[in-house]
């Protein structure tokens, strides 16, 4: 790789040890890529240095950690503050609630320290997958270093910002050095999509864009897909939750919905004038595959935990689960839990929404979620959710069984305590 | 000789960590870290995968991809630490999933092979993986065991 004169500086040492193993990292990273250099980018977002995998640091400070987990460094150092903004994604524990998830005491202590490190270092927490609905919206064409990657899809398609899905050590490398290598989407032309998906049903849900979007990454694996037949312009929410499932059931990282995302008007423009590698349809047969591949973990109809919000919630999400409860109660033995952005609950709660999922038995919660804390109530053997990413995700590292469906569903079975969610 | 011996070399490009031997475990689907792998266990989690059930740990594994979520490379990271990462990784398409994960885990590996590694080399066979030279060579066939040669 070539690097420039400050590139080089900080490989040599100059800007200490740290930022010394950050740059051989990029450098280790860029080069297995293929990346001929590096980029400037000063918008990163990644992991908390706690992960849910670890009980404890283990004897080791957080400087320790750091170097070892986050940087893959040699031996430990010191951590200066970061260079580039920088921000926390969702993490192992709920601050607030983290008795109702059953995490032990020490754990939270550990999770609490790790959490204050990362402040005191100048990452700013947001403790979410979402940092674009917290603050953190990038304009198009800005190079971003952001792991997750239902922010990652979103960010690149909707908004038409320019970044990999990095992980855990490229995105640390990349706060202390305000570098990440240029490949993948951060060049124009690796941006136009080559598949070409002929939407026939219509797609207006939450549901149904989860499904879309569950059938899209099946079907486009690691290319750029778009989407035509659209007929009703989706909002936030539904977005959210077809690239969350896109880059789940693949590796969906960017896509076009001509008129409606950043970087394409037509169809044309989305495939960069050439024509598509392949066409393929989504009509009621895809529909129903993607539908019955999201509840093949499923027998049981007695339902343990109800999840919403992955990724996490909207404030309007949250008003419409409040809403669909109407004044109901959650059924003994059923937990109804809500996920959101640590922000998002601060007005949650001035709207009075937390007030009204506890007083129907449920909880709001923020800051992380069952798949990434590891965590669901004792003994819970059925988990429903309205995200195909929860129920992709959740039966695989709990070992429960998962339903997919509409949001009317989830909350239904949360009353009734009983899965009675058909595809209509 | 067989067909086999026409293919008992791969040549393809290095990306480091060293030489190895080891017994294959090889998938024709995109493999999922965080999510997909058990970090504790290298075993393979995800419910719809041909290898659900099986563990990575110690094995060469032979993939066409990483997919999924941006964990992969933390997962990667945390099966060495716990002593269960694969002791080689042979993969297809280049992404920064795969990317890092391949720095982090510091065993041999090897990419643009001229054949389809998960077409010629079988779960079972005996290979070895030079990370730095980009050769996989196949030392002996899982068949051949069970024909007892």
């Amino acid at each position: 790789m070539r690097l420039t004169d400050d590139e080089q500086r900080m490989l040599d040492g100059a800007d200490g040890p740290a930022v010394q193993a950050a740059m051989d990292l990029l450098v280790r990273y860029g080069e297995v890529l293929g990346a001929e250099r590096l980029i400037d980018t000063d918008n990163v977002c990644g992991a908390n240095i706690f992960n849910a995998g670890q009980a404890q640091l283990g004897g080791r400070t957080p400087d320790e950690v750091f170097a070892q987990i986050s940087l893959d460094g040699p031996g430990s150092f010191e951590i200066p503050q970061v260079r580039a903004h920088s921000c926390q994604l969702i993490g192992p524990m709920d601050t607030v609630e983290w008795q109702v998830q059953g995490v032990p005491e020490a754990a939270r202590d550990a999770i609490m320290d790790s959490e204050s490190y990362s402040g005191r270092h100048g990452i700013n927490l947001l403790n979410t997958c979402t940092p674009y609905q917290v603050g953190n919206v990038p304009v198009r064409g800005e190079h971003c270093a952001w792991m997750e990657s239902s922010a990652v899809i979103y960010i690149n398609s909707v908004l038409g910002a320019m970044t990999n899905v990095e992980g855990r050590e490229s995105a640390a490398a990349a706060m202390l050095t305000g570098k990440i290598p240029y490949w993948g989407y951060h060049l124009p032309e690796n941006r136009h999509a080559t598949i070409h998906v002929e939407v026939t049903v219509d797609v207006r849900t939450n549901r149904d864009w989860g499904l879309l979007g569950y059938a899209v990454g099946k079907a486009a694996g690691e290319t750029v897909p778009v989407l035509t037949g659209i007929k009703d312009t989706p909002n936030l929410g539904k977005l959210k939750h077809f690239g969350a499932a896109a880059a789940t059931s693949g590796g969906v990282e960017m896509y076009h919905i001509p008129g409606i995302t950043a970087e394409a008007q037509t169809l044309e423009q989305a495939l960069g004038g050439k024509r598509p590698a392949r066409t393929v349809t989504y009509g009621p047969a895809e529909r129903e595959a993607a539908y019955a591949r999201l509840n093949t973990t499923a027998t049981d109809s007695a339902v343990d935990l109800v999840m919403i919000g992955c990724p996490h919630a909207s404030l309007d999400q949250i008003r419409d689960v409040c809403g669909l409860l109407g004044g109901r109660k959650v059924a003994p033995g059923t937990q109804l839990w809500v996920f959101t952005p640590r922000a998002i609950r601060l007005v949650a709660e001035r709207n009075g929404y937390g007030d009204r999922l506890r007083s129907a038995g449920g909880q709001l919660m923020s800051d992380t979620c069952p798949a990434i804390g590891r965590f669901v109530p004792d003994g819970t053997r059925v988990i429903v959710t309205d995200s195909a990413k929860q129920a992709h995700y959740l039966p695989a590292i709990m070992g429960v069984q998962g339903w997919f469906g509409s949001t009317v569903e989830c909350v239904d079975a949360a009353v009734t305590g009983r899965w009675q969610g058909e595809l209509s | 000789m067989t067909a086999i011996e026409l293919h008992n070399q791969l040549h393809g490009r290095g990306l480091g960590g060293g030489v190895c031997e080891g017994e294959a475990l090889v998938t024709t689907e995109a493999v999922a870290g965080w999510g997909g792998i058990d970090q504790r266990t290298g075993t393979i989690i995800e419910s719809e995968h041909e290898l659900v059930g099986q563990s990575i740990a110690g094995k060469v594994l032979v993939f066409p991809a990483a997919k999924g979520s941006s964990g992969w490379s933390g997962v990667l990271h945390m099966t060495r630490l716990e002593g269960c990462a694969p002791k080689a990784m042979v993969f297809n398409v280049m992404n920064t999933k795969i990317a890092l994960a391949v720095v982090v885990s510091h065993v041999p590996c090897v990419t643009d092979l001229d054949q389809d590694p998960t077409a010629v080399i079988k779960t079972g066979d005996l290979v070895r993986v030079d990370g730095d030279r980009g050769v996989i060579e196949i030392l002996k066939r899982k068949d051949d065991n069970a024909r007892g040669a």
